[in-house]
């Protein structure tokens, strides 16, 4: 009887698994359908969903109308570089706090995590002259710099819980044996915390590939990403939808791919001390 | 050996001076007419060797977003910017945009539509080159009227739209009498609103700036929208705008649409419409009161004051806007696809006007539109669709969200308009208005 009833509870949860993961990867498979549909079938009603004439005419008009390599190459400069420059900030940042943690080391986790809660467009002034006067405007440097202070806080309270599960005394331990700051972290902080820092790493790298507001008002033609390359396929007047899917099927095509290759690490790592 | 490499790079550099382009960056949106302005910018470049061009492409509402924060901080990230008849006058009259008057000799300002021209003037100086204009007009499929019995007038009015639209309406073969914008958006559901309310003899604010969106007027318009959308509109008629509408009278769903007149070239343009051959046009219906209600809107390219490359930008506008662009359109592209609504001569070009079955109509309903004296009543503001004050962004689209609520159900006319007029009032009491 017990056996039964576990396997009904097992199909329904398959079953509920299913639907729920179709669900979310319903609009990606939509999107990437109408790529292939013309302008005409992309909006008809009722539509069709695999029964139509399929055609690569909107990726190779796409392709022809803008340079997608060099958005691409940006985003991939912008992703990378603001995720490794925030690493080098955020895990001697975590080490200190989760280590050597003083009585203000809550409440300045509380006030980096708070940054992240004003809206970006209350600063964009700010921030827009600040480029404007250091000549960073449309520029990858400005792009990575703003990147990585975006994520900062969410990449330094990552490491931080990944940290707090290390015990204190292996560090100890290296430190007895005479290493020095730099060499407790990589060498012995580091290799232990490594599931932890790449899952941060990979995150980091999808969080500032998708990133659509500072990347879309700081650049101009030079440094925009491919976030720039899917907004230019919208239009006030006239149809657009096959198009705008064709961009956005090469715009998030890479990071599918990296999330595919990588998915036991993001999932190792975020899960990394879930079970206490 | 060191003196004579001196002066080999010194001779590369002087050699190579001269051919060192200064690259222009022009932020555009993504309309057909702007694609092909793209293809085929070549001409230009192969006109004036010493400068290259640099696209950047977006959405209208990121592109006046970029734009706008771009040129109020005068970042200069760009030469050249489209806008609309709506910016135009309030980015001049702060200063940031630059007046265009080292347009090439041979440009002939006097050929452009008198209309179109004053919209884009401030100070008796041109500050935008109208690169393709349009008004509204109504689209009707020829055939259901005459099933219907009908037949549409040149100049029709409210009244027998409604008729048409109850004759042509046949729901169970999904065929709706009439498509209108119910999308929220001051640029969507609040521009054919807006319009469609000076003919009915409302007005956004009173001489004083005292808003009067509770007025009659205003009842009798928004009355008249949803009942005429709810019995022989499409259903969700709440959220199509432009392009969906488009899409449905393109593949027959509709019998009537009044919007844009560069959706004619769409519409009777036989690869992308399925009844390019059963279309004909007339002018925006009105209510026997004197005013139409059709608008006036032209994407325009304007050069902002903080490019450090006003003269090369100058150059660029006055060759996209210019007669020879219209010719060189024709020649690569057909008539079909030259730019409408900016220049009289392409009107006096009969094999234009052959070609495109909706020429006449959109010429007069430019012609018929006077943004500066929009509504029947007298009002202190500019512009037929738009109130042309930087607060109609936020007040048209908010209260454009009611209008669209109650054409969804969710709440009544009175309902509606009463909440409109307390945001619209609360705004411009906060924004300082009436100002002196």
């Amino acid at each position: 009887m017990s056996i039964k009833n576990s396997n009904r509870s097992k199909l329904f949860y398959t079953g509920l698994a299913w639907l729920i993961s179709t669900a979310i990867f319903f609009p990606i498979l939509w999107t990437f359908l109408t790529s292939f549909k013309t302008e005409a079938e992309a909006i008809s009603a009722p539509p069709s969903l695999f029964f139509f004439d399929w055609t690569l005419e909107n990726y190779r008009e796409v392709m022809e109308r803008s340079p997608y390599f060099r958005h691409f190459w940006n985003s991939v400069v912008i992703s990378v570089g603001s995720s490794l420059l925030g690493l080098l900030i955020a895990v001697p940042a975590a080490w200190s706090m989760a280590f050597n943690s003083t009585k203000r080391t809550k409440n300045i986790l509380m006030w980096m995590l708070s940054t992240k809660m004003l809206p970006p467009v209350g600063v964009l002034i700010p921030i827009y002259l600040l480029f404007r006067d250091l000549g960073l405007l449309d520029s990858l440097t400005g792009l990575v710099v703003i990147m990585t202070l975006i994520n900062l806080p969410i990449m330094t309270w990552m490491l931080y819980t990944y940290f707090k599960e290390i015990p204190g005394e292996i560090l100890e331990a290296s430190r007895m044996d005479g290493a020095t700051i730099g060499e407790e972290i990589l060498y012995v902080l580091a290799p232990i915390a490594l599931p932890g820092i790449a899952s941060t790493l990979l995150l980091n790298i999808i969080l500032a590939w998708n990133e659509a507001f500072w990347t879309l008002i700081l650049t101009a033609a030079k440094a925009a990403p491919l976030t720039a390359f899917i907004a230019s396929y919208s239009s006030p007047e006239g149809l657009f939808y096959a198009k705008l899917s064709a961009a956005s099927t090469l715009a998030i095509a890479p990071i599918i791919i990296l999330g595919w290759f990588s998915q036991k690490q993001l999932v190792r790592g975020l899960s990394f001390g879930a079970v206490k | 050996m060191l003196n004579k490499l001196c002066i080999a790079m010194c001779a590369a550099l002087t050699v190579s001076l001269p051919v060192l382009a200064e690259t222009l960056t022009i932020a555009t949106v993504n309309n057909g007419d702007m694609v092909i302005m793209k293809e085929l910018s070549d001409d230009f470049t192969k006109k004036n060797p010493g400068i290259d061009l640099e696209w950047v492409t977006f959405e209208e509402n990121i592109l006046r977003q970029r734009v706008t924060t771009d040129v109020a901080t005068k970042g200069g990230q760009y030469d050249v910017m489209t806008i609309g008849t709506y910016e135009v006058p309030i980015w001049a009259n702060r200063g940031w945009l630059l007046p265009l008057d080292k347009l090439d000799a041979n440009y002939d300002l006097d050929d452009l539509l008198p209309a179109v021209r004053d919209g884009l003037t401030v100070n008796d100086k041109l500050h935008a080159a109208p690169f393709y204009a349009e008004s509204s007009m109504v689209m009707y499929r020829t055939d259901l009227l005459a099933k219907a019995g009908l037949k549409m007038p040149k100049e029709p009015t409210w009244k027998f739209i409604e008729k048409a639209a109850a004759a042509m309406t046949d729901k169970e073969n999904s065929v709706y009498g009439i498509c209108l914008r119910g999308k929220a958006g001051w640029g969507e559901n609040m521009a054919l609103l807006t319009a469609m309310s000076n003919s009915f003899g409302a007005r956004w604010f009173d001489e004083n700036w005292e808003p009067q969106l509770d007025s009659k007027a205003w009842h009798d318009t928004v009355d008249y929208y949803v009942s005429l959308l709810q019995n022989y509109g499409p259903p969700g008629a709440s959220s199509n705008g432009f392009n969906e509408n488009l899409a449905l009278f393109q593949t027959g769903k509709c019998g009537m649409w009044i919007d844009a007149t560069v959706a004619g070239s769409f519409i009777s343009n036989p690869e992308d419409s399925e009844v390019a051959d059963k279309v004909g046009f007339a002018l925006a219906p009105d209510n026997g009161l004197g005013k139409r209600g059709n608008w006036l809107w032209a994407w325009s390219l304007a050069v902002p004051a903080s490019t450090k490359k006003s003269e090369a930008a100058m150059k660029f506008v006055s060759w996209a806007t210019s007669k020879e662009y219209l010719a060189l359109v024709a020649k690569e592209k057909g008539l079909a696809k030259v730019p409408p609504g900016t220049r009289q001569s392409l009107y006096n070009n009969p094999a234009y006007m052959e070609a495109s079955p909706f020429a006449q109509i959109t010429l007069d309903s430019i012609n018929a539109a006077d943004p500066n004296n929009p509504t029947v009543d007298p009002v202190p503001y500019v512009g037929i669709q738009y109130v042309a004050i930087p607060e109609f962004q936020g007040i048209g689209t908010a209260v454009g969200r009611q209008l669209s609520a109650v054409l969804a159900g969710q709440m009544s006319v009175k309902e509606g308009l009463a909440r409109s007029q307390k945001l619209v009032k609360r705004s411009m009491r906060k924004a300082g208005y009436p100002k002196n």
